[in-house]
């Protein structure tokens, strides 16, 4: 991995977003699908993003991810260029599918990324290991993907976006399709994981009590145009160190309401649930 | 989660995949049975002078000498193919003549799919490619062989390396590649363009080229694709062996028997249809091989995960 100067990978934010636009062209005309963002995540913090369909969520991801770049306005990642960090392999990234290659095994799919960059066979085999225990498949990682459940393929997905030990975790409803029992049990992974990898991650969602389970700041996002309305910081101590429990604590409801109130801009009046999505 | 369930499926699956197996074998069987009582049973019933609509011959004669019984072919194999002292039987002929045409029609896959591959991945990395060449891939399939194996076979006498000197049999492997290399190349590109674009998006972010792109994941996902286009190439590859050994005169091959023996057919009309089942179970023999790839392959074949 590359390392960059100690000074600024210890100030240096884990994304700078600055001014960002970005407009598609489109047959009927140009579509705004982000306008004026600016967002900063600091290196081990957890921030989720949040919005309806079409504000441009996933977007903001794939700018980070230099995937798609900017109209106009910075994205800088740890101090370079969004397209640099890529080069510089600075990030993981899992989407909502899994996207393994079905022909890979576990074992393999996982060490795709460390054999594409030239990792040796006998180290590329020790971190894969680790990564197997590291997301509890210690028995699959001779199966093929075909024969594990949606829940495990995104296992794998989460472990092979961690196969080189990135200092940034970039994460697009990574479980939005499972069902919602894998969903927590996975949640409460992912934070353990985060924690014992001190990676940042940024996390599109679009529930509410996921990103507020997972956070440390929820950042609210509007559509037409997309751009950020609120950013919400969740109260409830270091993400890190966040017990399945707190899902029936008063704070976290009282998070819930507070996402939910910026998310529709307006106090929300009546009785306060646990509306999902 | 219930994993041990999950993981218990495989083996029942692949069971009931082999009794799948083994039940298109028996259909396969089945088949080629039909075929022998229909045959029979229209030279046993239909009318000697065959069925006439309108001055065409629609159905054919019944006679012996146009449809002889199976059981006189089949016994025919096995007697001397001339009258001449010292003639091998007639099978072992017929099966030399094949493996001479299989060996010429093998090479002729060869550089087939070579070059079929070859064509697929210039069009998969530039899309004008693609534009400027797939019409004339297509159209070359329009010419008619009988049309230029002459044309291959003058051309080729001219060409002369050091000590490399063309041979007759080297037109033939290169009129069957000319029918090998058309599926491959259709169907390789079709292959090289299927990966999800997840998976190139994913390999995108791993910032590696296109090789690397073309190694990991297009063309482990060009497989499924390949594998049926392989099988035609090699079906092809044999029809153009045996009509460019006709079309070029070479000797010793099926196709120069086929001519050959229909010339006797008046005096001997079962040794005709020797070299015709010859080439029949060549083709079956050529297509057949290419599965053995497909179970060498089988891992690139699962279907598609669904998360």
């Amino acid at each position: 991995m590359t390392t960059t100067p100690a000074g600024t990978a210890a100030t240096a934010s884990a994304v700078s977003v600055r001014g960002a636009d970005k407009v598609f062209a489109t047959k009927r005309g140009e579509v705004v699908a982000l306008t004026g963002i600016d967002l900063d995540v600091a290196p081990g913090e957890f921030v989720s993003l949040i919005g309806p369909s079409g504000c441009g969520k996933s977007t903001l991801l794939r700018l980070i991810a230099d995937l798609d770049s900017p109209t106009s306005g910075t994205v800088e990642v740890f101090g370079t260029s969004a397209h640099q960090a890529r080069l510089d392999q600075r990030y993981g990234i899992a989407f909502q599918q899994a996207g393994l290659l079905p022909w890979r095994t576990v074992a393999a799919n996982i060490a795709l990324p460390l054999e594409l960059h030239g990792v040796g066979a006998a180290e590329r085999a020790a971190r894969v290991d680790e990564l197997i225990e590291l997301v509890g498949l210690g028995d699959f990682a001779q199966q093929y993907p075909d024969h594990l459940s949606g829940g495990m393929q995104q296992r794998v997905a989460i472990a092979r976006a961690l196969a080189e030990k990135p200092a940034l975790l970039l994460m697009d409803e990574p479980f939005g399709a499972l069902d919602e029992m894998t969903r927590e049990y996975l949640q409460a992974e992912l934070l353990r994981i985060a924690a014992e990898t001190r990676a940042a991650v940024v996390f599109v969602t679009h529930s509410i009590p996921e990103a507020v389970y997972l956070s440390d700041r929820v950042v609210v996002m509007s559509p037409r145009p997309g751009r950020i309305s609120a950013i919400v910081p969740m109260n409830l101590g270091r993400s890190a160190d966040r017990a399945e429990d707190i899902r029936e604590d008063a704070a976290f409801f009282e998070m819930i309401t507070a996402v939910r109130e910026a998310l529709h801009g307006a106090p929300v009046t009546g009785a306060r649930g646990v509306e999902t999505r | 989660m219930t994993d041990a369930a999950i993981a218990l499926t495989p083996p029942r699956r692949r069971a009931r995949d082999r009794g799948a197996r083994l039940r298109l074998w028996g259909y396969g069987l089945l088949g080629i049975v039909v075929l022998g009582l229909v045959w029979e049973l229209y030279k046993a019933l239909g009318p000697e002078d065959g069925v006439v609509v309108g001055g065409a011959r629609v159905l054919p004669r019944t006679t012996d000498l146009a449809m002889p019984h199976l059981w006189e072919m089949a016994s025919r194999l096995a007697e001397p193919v001339t009258r001449a002292d010292g003639a091998r039987p007639l099978w072992l002929e017929i099966v030399l003549a094949a493996a001479l045409t299989l060996g010429i029609a093998a090479a002729g896959w060869v550089v087939g799919v070579v070059i079929g591959i070859a064509l697929a991945l210039v069009m998969q990395r530039w899309r004008l490619a693609e534009s400027a060449m797939l019409p004339w891939i297509v159209l070359s399939q329009t010419v008619p062989l009988i049309a230029f194996a002459p044309l291959v076979r003058s051309w080729g006498a001219r060409i002369e390396i050091g000590a490399f000197e063309w041979q007759d049999w080297m037109s033939v492997a290169v009129i069957a590649s000319y029918l090998a290399f058309f599926p491959v190349a259709v169907g390789a590109l079709r292959g090289l363009q299927a990966p999800d674009a997840i998976h190139l998006e994913l390999l995108r972010t791993y910032s590696v080229g296109w090789w690397a792109t073309l190694r990991s994941v297009r063309l482990p996902a060009a497989v499924p694709y390949l594998l049926p286009a392989l099988r035609l190439a090699a079906a092809n590859a044999v029809v153009g062996a045996i009509v460019a050994e006709v079309s070029t005169g070479l000797q010793g091959g099926l196709g120069r028997l086929i001519i050959q023996y229909a010339g006797q057919a008046s005096g001997d009309p079962a040794k005709a249809w020797a070299p015709i089942g010859g080439a029949i179970v060549l083709g079956l023999v050529a297509a057949g091989s290419v599965a053995i790839l497909g179970l060498i392959f089988r891992n690139y074949r699962r279907a598609e995960a669904t998360a």
